[in-house]
Formats: structure tokens, sequence, C-alpha cells
């Protein structure tokens, strides 16, 4: 039985369809991958697994429970976590602040601590920067916030949106990086990206979604050595 | 010297009292983003609540309604009347605020308008608190605690600091200090502010969003209910519900709440004291017919040089 199983999902904002009939899959240890051009449908999906949206119709199941239609925070609350597209800093609050919301339904303090200081291992840079207010950090740093404060929720799913999105190329490499340490210790992850190439490179398997609905899926290698992948996302000729 | 000074003690008074009721404004407002049109009514309610308890509860225990009775009774009716308005708010957001938590802005604070008619027009029907003023019982004896004299002969003046006014400015002081340790210290406080800026995310920290509106919207009724509560204190003439000066007063402290910065809580305390500091030495020193007129002349500058607010940022999100 899979970590993660959608199926036949479709989600539609008033009358237009974004998603339709969509199935995917995420083993548990995995690093999957759904990659796509701009307004394919990669932040819905995620939005509709997170709850912060409703199917149309179809099913969403998490170790084996029915989560479609459940409100967002019971969702997170059961270990699905999601970094939305944007980092979703709260710039109002300090860092230290966002870290803590990451463990805002948890109450084992020690194990807490432990976490947070797991967190701060992985991303140095957060740590020098914990009582400022998380606005005035550059947008790696903030992902970099993002990414560990949804490691606070100690996710057994970890759903990342974009985390590339506009960040400098050296930066994406950390990220990356972290993103595949995250993986080893054990973390199964589904990443969405637009930055194709990276996101192959680090995921085990991939689904490729066009307009809406799912064109292909595959191991990661196999996708990125596809004359198909390679012309429309990797820009080879 | 005495009569700037005797001003400054009733502006400290009343700026607590717009201070305590723009805090709930500026709460719902930073979180929901409109405009809450019922708050000055729970203020209404505030006030009413406490006579209704006093008229019933005083005679209940053996005291007449002219006399003083000890101290715990007041603490004890204002608590009750904190408690009462608690729960209305809760169930005025729960029946009409929480099923528009999707439709636009405007259809919530079309809403917040008629709730705000509701409670008024129920506050006067008979078997509520009826539609004449009453005389709320004296809860606090209003014997000055300090006298000081100035001046000589024909000049002589007398400095009078008022129980009634000391009580006002340490209860809403006192509980302004809890609102802020609740906001900037706790856990639900952070998990406030995060909803504020963002529900959406907050929701995916696993913050029962809709727990947190409902616990800002009983937070800002308690505080209303206090300054309803202080205000018959200072003025035991109590004018029926749907007065326009109650109207009034909740104008000016959501007048408050926007010099000081909407949604910003420590905004919306300056501001209140802002505005009583304009409005009674304007009304001592030039004239106190145009009492209203400071405050929303006030307003206009302000709106003018900085229209965030004296405390309101322009907080931009990083693409």
């Amino acid at each position: 039985m899979s970590l993660l199983t959608v199926n036949n999902l479709s989600v539609s904002y008033g009358a237009i369809e974004a998603i339709r009939n969509c199935s995917l899959r995420v083993e548990q240890g995995e690093i999957v991958t759904l990659i796509g051009g701009n307004g394919a449908g990669k932040s819905t999906m995620l939005r509709t697994i997170s709850g912060l949206l409703t199917p149309k119709q179809g099913t969403i199941q998490f170790e084996r429970k029915e989560i479609q239609g459940q409100p967002p925070h019971r969702i997170a609350q059961s270990g699905l976590v999601h970094v939305p597209e944007g980092r979703g800093i709260f710039a109002n609050l300090t860092v230290e602040e966002n870290l803590q919301l990451g463990a805002y339904s948890r109450n084992d303090h020690a194990e807490i601590r432990k976490d947070r200081e797991r967190a701060l291992e992985l991303f140095p840079r957060v740590r020098e920067r914990l009582k400022q207010a998380a606005g005035t950090l550059s947008g790696g740093e903030q992902q970099m916030v993002a990414i560990a404060r949804a490691m606070l929720s100690r996710p057994r799913l970890l759903m990342l949106d974009e985390p590339s999105l506009g960040l400098a190329p050296q930066i994406v490499q950390t990220i990356f990086q972290v993103i595949r340490e995250i993986n080893n210790s054990g973390t199964t992850i589904l990443l969405v990206e637009q930055n194709a190439a990276m996101a192959l490179k680090v995921a085990h398997r991939a689904y490729v979604i066009e307009v809406g609905s799912i064109e292909m899926d595959g191991p990661a290698a196999e996708l990125a050595s596809s004359d198909e992948v390679r012309k429309a996302y990797l820009g080879a000729h | 010297m005495s009569d700037f000074a005797q001003t400054l003690i009733t502006a400290i008074a009343i700026g607590s009292l717009y201070a305590l009721i723009a805090l709930g404004y500026t709460m719902v407002y930073g979180i929901l983003k409109f405009i809450n049109f019922a708050h000055s009514d729970i203020v209404v309610l505030g006030a009413w609540g406490s006579y209704s308890l006093s008229v019933r509860v005083l005679p209940a225990l053996g005291y007449g309604l002219k006399e003083v009775p000890p101290v715990w009774v007041a603490l004890m009716i204002l608590l009750l009347a904190m408690i009462f308005c608690g729960a209305i708010g809760f169930t005025i957001e729960r029946l009409a605020y929480r099923p528009l938590r999707r439709a636009p802005r405007l259809n919530v604070l079309i809403t917040a308008i008629g709730v705000s008619l509701l409670l008024q027009n129920v506050g006067q029907l008979s078997f509520v608190f009826g539609a004449s003023p009453q005389d709320m019982p004296p809860l606090l004896s209003d014997r000055a605690l300090a006298t000081f004299s100035f001046g000589e002969g024909e000049s002589a003046r007398q400095l009078v600091i008022g129980m009634v006014d000391v009580v006002i400015f340490t209860t809403a002081t006192s509980l302004m200090l809890i609102m802020q340790y609740l906001v900037f210290r706790t856990k639900l406080g952070v998990a406030m502010r995060a909803v504020s800026f963002n529900t959406d995310t907050a929701a995916l920290m696993g913050i029962p969003v809709d727990r947190v509106v409902s616990f800002t919207f009983v937070l800002g009724s308690m505080l209303a209910a206090a300054a309803g509560f202080l205000i018959v204190m200072k003025y035991p003439s109590i004018s029926q519900p749907a007065h326009t000066i109650w109207v009034l007063l909740g104008l000016k402290a959501f007048v408050a709440a926007v010099i000081g910065g909407i949604g910003n809580v420590r905004g919306a305390v300056l501001g209140g004291f802002v505005i009583a500091f304009v409005e009674q030495f304007g009304a001592f020193y030039v004239s106190s017919n145009y009492r209203d007129v400071y405050v929303f002349t006030l307003l206009i500058l302000i709106l003018l040089v900085k229209p965030s607010g004296l405390l309101g940022s322009t907080l931009r999100e990083k693409v």
C-alpha cells in the first residue's frame, strides 16, 4: 500500500477545470516529482492534497485513510506537510516564531527541541537569523526557514511546491542538497518543480502534468532521457 | 496648571476606554480583514448587561440600589458581563460571519451592519433592556483619592484624582497588558498573528483557523464588555441601547484603531489615547461643542499624511 494514493482526482475553479482525472501515488521513502509548465495544475494538485481545495471528484488516501474534504489543519496534523509556493513565510513573525509554528500541534517539548536543532543543522544560516522578522530575509533564506519549519512538524510526507522559484543557482543547489538529505534520513517527499532538470536529478520517480492531466510517468532517470521530456522541459533540441 | 492636570486625568481615563474598544476592532480586522460594525453594540451590551446584572444581583445579595456594595460585587459584575459578552461575540461569529468565510469582504461588511442593527433593536425590546435610559446603581464610591490645591483667594483651584478614573485606568491597563501578553508571548498569540498574516498558510501549519478566529472574537468582546462596564461607572445615566451616543462612541474607537494603524494591537492603544487627548483638550481649551470634530479632523489629517496609521506598516511579501 502506498503512503499517498491520488485516484481520478478532478478539481475546478468555478467552471474551469484545473485538474482532470489525475492519479498518482507516492511510496514510502521515495522522492517523487511532479513536473510541468506554468498553469499545468501542479500547485492545484498539492493544494487539493493538503485540503486547501476541495476536489470535485476522486479520492486521496494518506496512510490508508481517505483525507479528501478534511480541513487543512487536520491533514497537516496527520503528518502530511505542505510547503506552499512562494514559501509561505509569516513575514510579520520572527524566524524563531515561524519555526515554533511548525511544531504547533506537538507537545513533546524535548523532541521538538531536538528536531529544531536538527533543522538548524541543515540550514546554519537560519540559526543566525532567529531573532529577525522573517520578512527581512532574502528569498533563499525564507525558503530555508519554510523547509526547516516543515521539518519541525515531523512530516511523514513532505510536499514542496517550487522550492527553487526565484532563487540564485547556488542557493538552488543548497536547497536540493538538503532535499536529498531529508529524504536520506527517512522522509518521503513529493516535489513540484518547474526546474525539471534539477527535479529529475534528485527524484526517484516522476509525473509529467500538462493542462490538468498526467501525460507521462516513470522512473526519473528514464523520463529525463526521453525525447519528449527533453524537448519540452529540459531545453534540448 | 490644575485645569491642565484635571483635563489630563480625564483624557487618560477616557483614552484607556477608547483603547479597550479599539483593540476589538483592530484584532478582528487583523484576522478577517473586515470592520466588525457590531463591535460597538457589544460595548452597549456590556454597559446594559452590567446594569441588568446589578439591579438583580444587588438586591439578591441584600444590598440596596443606592448604597455602594463591597468591591468584590463590582468585580463579579464586571466578570459576568465579560463572560456574557464573550459568549455573545462567539455566537455572532459562529452564526453570522463564519458561513461567509469564503465570501467577498463586502458581504461580510454588510452582514456586520445587519448584526449591529439587530443588536440595537433587540436591545430596545421591553423584555430586554427597554427603550428608555436608566441609572446605574453605584458600584464604586467616587470619592477623591487625592486632592491638590493650587493658588489662593479668587484664583484658587483644586485638582481631584477620583476613584472612578483610577479604577478605569488600572482595569483597562491590566486588561490591555494581559492582551499584550496573550498576543506576543503565547503559542496561541503566535497562531493569531500567523492567521492574520495568511489564513491558508496558517492552516497548513496545523493551526485550527476557525478556533483562532472564535477566540479572537471572544477576546475582543470581553474587552468591549469591560469598556461598557467602566463607562457606566463613570457616566451612570445609561442612554438607551440604540442612542446615537453609542454609535459615536464606537465610531471614535474605530477611528482610534485606524489612527494607530488598523490591525496593529499597540497602534490601537496609542490611537485610543491620542483621540482622547485631542477630544478632551480641544473640548476644554477651545470649545466643547466641537469635541467630535477634533477627532474626525485628526483622522483626516493622519490619513492624508500617513494612510497606514501611526504604527501601521506596509509589509510587502517577497516573491
